[in-house]
């Protein structure tokens, strides 16, 4: 039997990498990935706690999350499609147009 | 044993595709990369029990969401993105702070005890089979988060056309300027 906490460790460790490449790179697609992995290490969580738990909201949850990050990719990714159509740019830090 | 091993393998896997995504130059190589992870996933779903939610995983994210990426990834122009720089300016604050937010969560962990268990045992769920048990609870503790939840993802595939959708006059204008479909991208 694997105790829980390795897959807390694990979902952790993907957390901080989906954080880490989030507030790194400047690509906005891959940032939009970044936050995939953060939400993949949130489904884990929720799937481990409802297999220890011997409980099924957990797994609900998750099935919930995953529909919520289809609709976060269809979104965000219409959004960089306006944006690019605008500014011809995908990169976060050329997007300064507010800074007057 | 055996179990122990297997999560060890994805486990390892997801970590080094993680990083690996994150550092890949290549954007198509980052999409390629998260690809993996998805199905070392999906793995891990099956080594607890989640069947249904292990099939989901590859269905919905290796095989929409990330063709979705891939599509739009039609707009950088690889040649100019393998040359140019991949990350902010300042990216030695952000390395900072998430490797404080790892070691917060680390610490936090601790503490963690598991809760009083609930009805859905391994062998229940073996007897129903998974995709009832989860059908049974969708379908009645969780039907209004479900309709909320099919709302929510008509209402984000319609916004997501209008966002993309170009107009007429903006069509014109693009072919006067010439630089015509939005698939050469790059700046300009």
């Amino acid at each position: 039997m694997i105790p829980v906490t390795w897959y807390l460790a694990l979902s952790i460790i993907l957390f901080s990498i989906g954080m880490y490449g989030f507030l790194t790179r400047r690509n906005v697609i891959i940032m939009f990935l970044c936050i995939e992995l953060m939400l993949n290490a949130a489904n884990l969580n929720f799937v481990a706690f409802s297999h220890y738990l011997t409980d099924l909201h957990g797994q609900v949850m998750t099935f919930f999350i995953i529909a919520v990050a289809a609709a976060e990719a269809a979104i965000g990714l219409g959004i960089v499609l306006a944006l690019f159509r605008n500014r011809r740019t995908v990169y976060s830090d050329e997007i300064n147009q507010l800074r007057g | 044993m055996l179990s122990k091993f297997i999560f060890l393998y994805c486990a390892l896997v997801i970590v080094i595709t993680g990083i690996l995504a994150v550092r890949f130059r290549n954007p198509v190589h980052s999409v390629l990369a998260v690809l993996v992870l998805f199905f070392h996933m999906a793995g891990l779903y099956l080594l607890l029990n989640a069947e249904f939610l292990a099939a989901i995983q590859i269905i919905v994210y290796a095989g929409a969401i990330l063709v979705l990426y891939l599509f739009v990834l039609f707009l950088v122009n690889i040649r100019q993105e393998i040359k140019t720089e991949r990350f902010v300016a300042n990216h030695n604050i952000s390395k900072f702070i998430s490797f404080l937010v790892f070691l917060i969560l680390i610490a936090v962990t601790q503490s963690f005890r598991l809760g009083t268990p609930g009805k859905w045992t391994t062998d229940a769920i073996r007897q129903a089979t998974h995709t009832k048990a989860l059908g049974i609870e969708i379908f009645t503790s969780y039907i209004l988060p479900f309709e909320i939840i099919a709302l929510i993802l008509l209402v984000a595939v319609v916004g997501g056309i209008l966002l993309a959708k170009q107009d007429k006059q903006e069509v014109v204008m693009a072919q006067k300027e010439g630089s015509g479909s939005l698939t050469r991208g790059g700046k300009k």
